[in-house]
């Protein structure tokens, strides 16, 4: 049995430790966020946004398209991904007792982990190959792929978070089942649900693997959904491994503007939960 | 198809005879055909049965107290009168629960529907944080006939009014419930419960939770409340039943043991088992 | 309490039915349950449907090239698209070997984490750091893969490798020349990555061991650490086995930062300072520019081999995590 000393200098040497952990494992996220601000914040001018991307060899440009390609890749995701995922996220909490419901939550779970590149080259067999052509409608679908098991669950924990009172004092007016879940439970919920797709949205936003080989970018501005379409993440990566330093540039400024859309919709969903627990 | 109008049952015993007026406490049971009443109900969680057999009328604008000690079924009972009990999973009922002589058990009918006429207070107030405070009296009305805009608000109005609340909250009708007490949110469930009109309303401890003086806003409420409706309440306080209730039915290990007018279950009992119980032998 | 008369209300207003009209009332069908249910059953269809889709198409697509190659692809090293001849040895083994370098560092650094954030930081620093901790999640791939190829590497090139050289240059394990794109860079950046969801995952765990545990060591008289060394982490044992699992998972299917900073060379090398490959990020890399059908059918090939190990892995993670927290949501928001 070792001396009291010992076991207290060793306790103390590992506190130490997690609290030097704590600070390793944070410094990468400050020496990523400096780095971007340094490097990309003298590049964010009114040309990043306004100029289309330029081809190969000249210098300069913007990434105008790109930021609208986003916009619409996602737009289109939500459009599809987010119903599903709520009314299944909905069903799995009211209904998901039993053996169908576990093997749902255990697909939800296992789409999860499906790598986002696998889902691009499905999305590509089976919707860019039969229209011949890269478009942002096949880059929509593979995000709402992604989308879909994410916004499921978070869902569904929400709305398991609704005490079984309320659903009781709203079956006892006489409310069908289906008017309890809507008006009463997925009401009271609403906030936290809205607050989970928010943090999907924001992680399915800086996807680039799935987009390589459905949206595929494009140099022309292009609002056509059955077309190619640029998107931020894929042109910073087209930057990035460019053999530019213009376009080096240009990738920091456009990692820039993506990491402060995604960070400060995270942040926000994130203080928006912890506040609705603290004040319940 | 003409509907099977069941022919209202026979009166079932033991019934509530009309009493002598007492010198001091609750108003003398009236006379007149019972509103609610109960047959040969047999209530079951899966195998084991939670009460057992109980035949019983509960008196047009009365308050009915079923009491007893911890698990003598006496919630399980409550809770078979609108249909609430079936929810549980495995949950059955057998027998008759007429309301005016309808069967609410017979085939066909949609405990929903049921709903509707027997409305119910839990021991928790549960008022929906996501509506306001006059959303939540008119919630009951959404399942109502259909309400033109101004008889919402004169409804939301008066149900206030009836559960003693419209003074405190008039000014904050938009504002959240939950900035409201735990008495105060009682009265708004009551409110809500009483804003669609049904003919009962059953109570299931409603003051369990509440600080004393929250604990008479109620009870003075229930008094008014049985001008209008049928009231049954559940209570383990034996003296919040003698001061509230009219007509008290002791139960115990599922059993209706004796039920009759609140004087005298308390101050005559027939039964041994309800003596001891209210002279508090057992708890 | 005043007793406030109820203003007059005509009697008309809720109007007293007959008999007939109750009985009906009492008998009316409540459609809206059956259509909901409905609805919500052929929403919640679609995810068992889409998984079956994944499956069922990576299959299709590979076939052509399991029926030419068969299991010899899995174990042969050359990739070459010019003569037609594919063998994913060197993709298989640098995913696993990347992760492995992703989870040896990762790995103790994420449960120290978690054990500061459940037992030693003070109350008012715990939901700070752990927010910054799930930040990290947040920050997509291709920035981490951006700030891997200019940042990291010239750091570990320039800057780290001259420094442990002397001592670690010896070693096979770090032979060679060390040019910077590399299985180290692509670990190290894994291992950034995969850090917030097993410290997250470990932290819920830890979370959800009962406070007698504590309080009994404590009251044996362990310090702190000993406490959470000797109760509380074998407590969690088998959850905190699933946290590592799950970002063992995360960083086998990694692409963007991967393919960015690991050379993206078909090898197979023991030195981490060689570049070298991981399934995905050939996937990412020659997928768009494929010249012929039977390299097409190849990469659906290994995307179907990092499919079904993801698959089971994750399903692993799963069932040690659920056997801590019983069915509840604990690790399953994919922060």
């Amino acid at each position: 049995m070792r001396g009291r000393l010992v076991r207290r200098v060793v306790g103390s040497l590992m506190t130490g430790l997690t609290y030097g952990a704590a600070a390793l494992a944070i410094l990468p996220l400050a020496a990523i966020l400096a780095m971007l601000i340094v490097k990309g914040a003298g590049s964010i001018n009114l040309d990043f946004f306004v100029k289309s991307a330029v081809p190969l060899g000249e210098s300069g440009g913007g990434f105008a398209y790109a930021i609208v390609g986003t916009l619409i890749i996602v737009g289109l995701a939500c459009v599809v991904g987010l119903p599903i995922g709520i009314g299944a996220g909905i069903y799995l909490a009211e209904f998901g007792g039993g053996t169908f419901g576990f093997v749902v939550r255990f697909v939800a779970d296992m789409m999860n982990g499906t790598p986002s590149v696998v889902i691009g080259i499905i999305v590509w067999s089976l919707v860019v190959t039969p229209m011949g052509h890269f478009s942002a409608f096949a880059g929509g679908c593979a995000l709402a792929i992604i989308l879909v098991p994410i916004v499921a669950r978070t869902t569904e924990e929400m709305v398991r978070l609704v005490p079984n009172s309320l659903r009781e004092a709203a079956l006892a007016l006489g409310y069908p089942q289906w008017r309890t879940s809507l008006a009463v439970v997925a009401r009271t919920a609403r906030a936290a649900i809205v607050t989970g797709c928010l943090v999907a949205v924001a992680r399915v936003a800086g996807e680039t693997a799935p987009l390589l080989f459905t949206a595929f970018g494009n140099q022309f501005f292009s609002a056509r959904i059955f077309s190619p379409m640029a998107a931020l993440p894929l042109q910073i990566y087209d930057y990035a491994v460019g053999p530019y330093d213009d376009w080096h540039r240009l990738a920091w400024a456009g990692a820039l503007v993506l990491i402060l859309l995604v960070l400060a919709i995270s942040l926000a969903a994130r203080l928006v939960t912890r506040a609705k627990r603290h004040a319940t | 198809m003409e509907p099977v109008i069941p022919q209202p049952s026979p009166a079932p015993a033991p019934r509530p005879t009309p009493a002598a007026a007492p010198a001091a406490g609750p108003a003398a049971a009236p006379a007149g055909p019972p509103r609610l009443a109960t047959d040969a109900l047999t209530a079951w969680y899966g195998a084991t049965t939670g009460v057992r057999n109980v035949t019983l009328g509960f008196p047009a604008n009365t308050v009915t107290a079923l009491i007893g000690p911890s698990g003598c079924g006496k919630s399980t009972l409550l809770r078979s009168l609108n249909r609430m009990h079936e929810l549980v999973p495995g949950a059955r009922v057998t027998g008759r629960v007429l309301l005016d002589g309808l069967d609410l058990y017979a085939a066909g009918v949609n405990p929903v529907r049921v709903r509707r006429s027997i409305g119910m207070v839990f021991q928790r107030p549960t008022p929906f944080p996501a509506m306001s405070i006059a959303e939540n009296v008119a919630a009951g009305l959404a399942v109502g006939p259909r309400l033109p805009r101004g008889q919402r608000a004169e409804i939301v109005e008066r149900a206030l009014q009836r559960a003693a609340l419209w003074d405190e909250v008039k000014d904050r009708l938009h504002d959240s419930p939950l900035a409201l007490s735990g008495g105060q949110q009682q009265r708004l469930c009551i409110a809500r419960t009483v804003a669609p009109e049904p003919e009962v309303i059953l109570l299931d401890e409603p003051t369990a939770s509440l600080d004393p003086a929250g604990t008479s806003h109620i009870e003075e409420l229930v008094q008014q409340l049985k001008k209008e409706f049928t009231v049954v309440i559940v209570t383990h306080n034996l003296q919040q039943a003698a001061r509230v209730s009219d007509v008290t039915a002791f139960f115990y290990l599922g059993e209706l043991v004796e039920a009759g007018p609140t004087t005298r279950i308390f101050t005559a009992p027939r039964e041994e088992r309800t003596e001891a119980y209210v002279t508090g032998r057992f708890g | 309490m005043t007793d406030v008369p109820a203003p007059a209300l005509e009697p008309e207003v809720m109007p007293r039915p007959t008999t007939e009209e109750r009985w009906r009332a009492l008998r009316a069908v409540s459609r809206g349950d059956v259509v909901y249910r409905a609805v919500l059953t052929a929403l919640t269809l679609c995810l068992p449907a889409v998984l079956l889709l994944i499956a069922a198409t990576l299959v299709v697509d590979a076939l052509p090239g399991i029926k030419a190659m068969g299991l010899g692809f899995l174990v042969h090293s050359e990739w070459d698209a010019v003569h037609n001849r594919f063998g994913a040895l060197p993709l298989i083994v640098g995913t696993l070997y990347s992760s492995a370098i992703a989870l040896a560092i990762a790995v103790p650094m994420a449960l120290a984490c978690a054990v500061f954030l459940t037992e030693f930081a003070p109350r008012w620093l715990r939901s700070p750091v752990a927010t910054l901790v799930e930040l990290l999640a947040a920050v997509p791939s291709v920035i981490y893969g951006l700030w891997g190829i200019f940042v990291l590497i010239p750091l570990l090139r320039d800057h780290l490798w001259p420094l442990v050289r002397p001592v670690l240059g010896k070693l096979p394990i770090f032979s060679g020349v060390f040019y910077g794109p590399s299985m180290l860079a692509a670990g190290v950046i894994l291992s950034i990555m995969i850090l917030p969801y097993i410290a997250a995952v470990s932290r819920e765990v830890l979370l959800a061991v009962p406070p007698s545990q504590r309080e009994a060591g404590l009251a044996l008289g362990a310090t702190r650490w000993e406490t959470v060394w000797s109760v509380i982490l074998p407590y969690g044992r088998a959850g905190i086995m699933g946290a590592v699992i799950l970002g063992l998972g995360r960083a086998l299917g990694e692409t963007m930062a991967v393919t960015m900073v690991i050379g993206n060379n078909h090898q197979v090398a023991l030195s981490v300072l060689k570049p070298g490959y991981t399934i995905a990020s050939v996937i990412a890399n020659e997928f768009s520019e494929s010249v012929t059908k039977l390299q097409v059918s190849s990469l659906f090939y290994v995307g179907l081999v990092l499919f079904v190990i993801t698959l089971i892995v994750n399903a692993l993670a799963r069932v040690l995590v659920w056997q801590v927290a019983r069915g509840s949501g604990v690790g399953s928001t994919a922060l």
